[in-house]
């Protein structure tokens, strides 16, 4: 027993065992998720979470240590998001056909969403640190931290947020679509990619390989635009 | 694909026939470089943006501009590590969504309000914009792509 917490005691130091765990738990959710053939709620990004805080709420772990391991894991995101240029220059024809219409529709979305988001938070709590952490909750994880860290939120509450907001919409998306009697493959992946990032484009990319790409396009447009007008936005309401 | 196919020169076959690792870490290399052009672009002139996303608009303008031949991704090594990148993205955002539990207290008090706000406001923001999407382009659409 003592060698056993010997043993813990050095590992728990370094952050080899964080890493390793980060890893482990993800690839244990993605297993499950594709033998269950892809539930929208076991979401393998909600699941490792899930895991991983219950993990570190058993062992007592604190979250800085944790992140002395994750952070590896954490740093690919810059690096990743500037890789989604790719994906973006492959529907640059397109872009070039219908541009007007498309920004125009994805800056209708990015507004709805970010003002809904903004209104009903305003409405229902008093708390300003939760607001400003939602608000950019539509864009794709490493933009929406950063505009969080931006405008004075929590950056990693905004990550929670963000990834929730995408469980979301992927899960009800397709449905949604059904009722409204949505059927252009256009308007299902702008409105899958300006309302639910990267975890909706990934849903529609199941399905149909056109709106997927849509919604790639409309993720990463919002995202810019959001960059630019949040904080410009909330300057005028006076709430930063 | 419509992109135009860059020519293929004897700079590009030595990189293609380089090894994957080799290519790996040449266009990680990259990434990186657009990255640190982004961070300091925000600095230097205050912008609201985050230093990756003015990277990324880098990227993709020297792609629209260039092509994707010599001037920009010589021998595809920044596609390369690009594509394998976002192969594991869902697995990135993972540590930013285990720092929920730093914020147990404002979760304690304010989960409804958070809940709501998310299914609310995505629902609603996704209806409204599919359905103005779909009067916009049901007509103007070729499924023939």
């Amino acid at each position: 027993m003592d060698a056993l917490k010997t043993l813990w005691v050095y590992l728990s130091a370094s952050p080899l065992l964080m890493l390793a765990g980060t890893l482990g738990a993800y690839v244990l959710a993605s297993t499950v998720f594709l033998r269950l053939q892809n539930p929208p709620l076991l979401n393998p990004i909600l699941v490792s979470v899930v895991l991983l805080v219950g993990l570190l709420r058993l062992t007592g772990t604190e979250f800085e240590a944790y992140f002395e391991g994750a952070q590896f894991i954490h740093f690919l995101l810059g690096p990743a998001t500037v890789a989604l240029a790719f994906p973006l220059y492959r529907q640059l024809y397109l872009l070039r056909r219908y541009w007007l219409g498309i920004l125009g529709v994805i800056a209708l979305g990015t507004c709805v969403g970010t003002l809904s988001a903004i209104g009903i938070t305003y409405i229902l709590s008093s708390s300003m640190e939760l607001l400003l952490s939602v608000a950019p909750k539509s864009v794709t994880t490493p933009v929406a931290m950063g505009i969080s860290e931006k405008i004075g939120g929590i950056p990693s509450l905004t990550g929670s947020a963000v990834v929730l907001t995408g469980i979301v919409g992927a899960a009800v998306g397709p449905s949604l679509f059904r009722w409204c009697r949505v059927t252009s493959p256009i308007a299902k992946g702008l409105a899958m990619g300006t309302t639910a990032h990267g975890i909706g484009t990934a849903r529609l990319m199941e399905d149909d390989v056109q709106s997927g790409a849509f919604s790639g396009l409309a993720m990463a447009i919002s995202a810019v635009l959001l960059a630019f007008l949040l904080p410009t936005v909330l300057a005028v309401l006076e709430l930063t | 694909m419509r992109s135009p196919q860059s020519a293929t020169s004897k700079a590009d076959e030595v990189a293609n026939t380089a090894d994957d690792g080799y290519r790996f870490v040449r266009g990680l290399a990259a990434l990186l470089a657009f990255q640190i052009a982004g961070e300091l672009m925000t600095v230097v002139f205050d912008l609201p943006v985050p230093g990756p996303l003015l990277g990324m608009v880098f990227l993709f303008s020297g792609l629209v501009l260039y092509g994707r031949g010599r001037a920009v991704d010589p021998g595809g090594s920044v596609e390369f590590a690009s594509l394998g990148l976002l192969k594991i993205f869902p697995l990135l955002f993972v540590p930013a969504g285990v720092g929920v539990m730093l914020h147990g207290a404002l979760l304690a008090r304010e989960w409804l309000v958070l809940i709501a706000v998310l299914v609310v406001s995505t629902l609603f923001s996704m209806a409204v914009t599919a359905l103005v999407a779909e009067r916009a382009f049901a007509s103007t659409e070729d499924t023939g792509r």
